[in-house]
């Protein structure tokens, strides 16, 4: 009889604990459909020299694939880091998601061309096969062409550090400990 | 002249329309694709602006995927087949009715579990105040229980 006075509180505790857990959850984080399954195929143009580019294109080394357009504000805040880390020897691939071809160009010759090569999706198929909802998204894919990491949002040195380093062990020596990374 | 002024108030409110959904039109076959069509729009739900179906959504994403399940449904996917696709690409996440597995088994048994933990909290109270009117005295109480009747009767 004296324990079930307290079911209450107890219940109350649990659901207190559960709601609380919520309240850290991003709920526009979506879990990446994709992650562990190769890249999909795509027969697309690369946005400067125009040829016709496939999988293949992108493939045998770790790398970053962007998903990027002109339209997207967070692209031009995240766009300076990414200079950086394709200095720093991190191969990355762009991904022109519903983009005007011209104005992407632009782009690039204004701001920098930190990318590999850039896959024009106009239309943007490709970006529905991968599963992306916004841009910008950074998408991790080995060298196998699997797909390792998704991220949502604007990529930066914290980001890069957390969730990204691993994959990428020689940059993190070239970047010279401008942060410190051994804390984790 | 009373009537005309009735008839012209009446016939205003037959030009509202409702302007909920999206405006769009799609060409279909049959009027059986067209009713599985708007079924599967309201049951896959925006990646973008959640807590919206792809038929309510004005955001580019639902756009895309609303042309996606045009051209499955007209080239003769199942729906099984196009909620595959769907998944495949954005997770259970797109499904307002997602398959039971691991992580939902939760989401779809805890109304049964709380509708019978509350049946049973019910019946545990019901059957407490029943039997709490004659709660056990001590001998002590009943001591003088009696005590205080004798003295009343005295």
């Amino acid at each position: 009889m004296r324990v079930s006075r307290f079911l209450p509180l107890l219940a109350f505790s649990m659901l207190a604990a559960l709601l609380y857990k919520g309240l850290s959850i991003d709920p526009t984080e979506l879990p990446a459909a994709r992650l562990g399954q190769p890249f999909p195929e795509f027969i697309k143009i690369d946005l400067k020299s125009g040829r016709e580019i496939t999988t293949d294109a992108m493939m045998r080394r770790p790398a970053l694939v962007n998903v990027w357009a002109t339209w997207c504000y967070s692209c031009r805040l995240e766009h300076p880091y990414l200079l950086r880390l394709a200095q720093q020897g991190v191969p990355i691939y762009g991904l022109n998601y519903k983009d005007d071809p011209d104005k992407a160009l632009g782009w690039l010759e204004q701001l920098g061309d930190p990318y590999q090569l850039n896959i024009v999706d106009i239309e943007g198929s490709l970006g529905l096969d991968l599963g992306v909802y916004g841009a910008p998204e950074t998408y991790v894919i080995g060298a196998d062409g699997r797909i390792l990491h998704r991220h949502v949002g604007v990529l930066d040195e914290t980001v890069f550090s957390r969730d990204f380093s691993r994959w990428f062990p020689n940059k993190a020596s070239v970047s010279g400990g401008a942060i410190d990374e051994g804390s984790g | 002249m009373k009537v005309w002024s009735y008839l012209l108030f009446i016939g205003l409110f037959l030009w509202s329309v409702d302007g909920r959904a999206v405006i769009e039109t799609y060409e279909f076959a049959s009027a059986e694709l067209e009713a599985r069509y708007h079924r599967l729009s309201q049951e896959l739900r925006c990646p973008k602006c959640q807590n919206q179906n792809i038929a309510d959504s004005n955001a580019p994403i639902a756009r895309d995927l609303r042309v996606v399940l045009h051209e499955q449904l007209e080239s003769g996917a199942s729906d099984d087949e196009i909620l595959a696709f769907m998944v495949a690409r954005y997770g259970e996440f797109v499904r307002y009715r997602p398959d039971v597995d691991r992580n939902t088994i939760w989401l779809w048994t805890a109304p049964v579990l709380l509708l019978g933990l509350g049946v049973v909290a019910l019946g545990w109270h019901l059957r407490a105040r029943r039997s709490g009117g004659q709660s056990p005295l001590t001998p002590a109480e009943q001591a003088r229980v009696e005590a205080l009747l004798k003295g009343s009767r005295n």
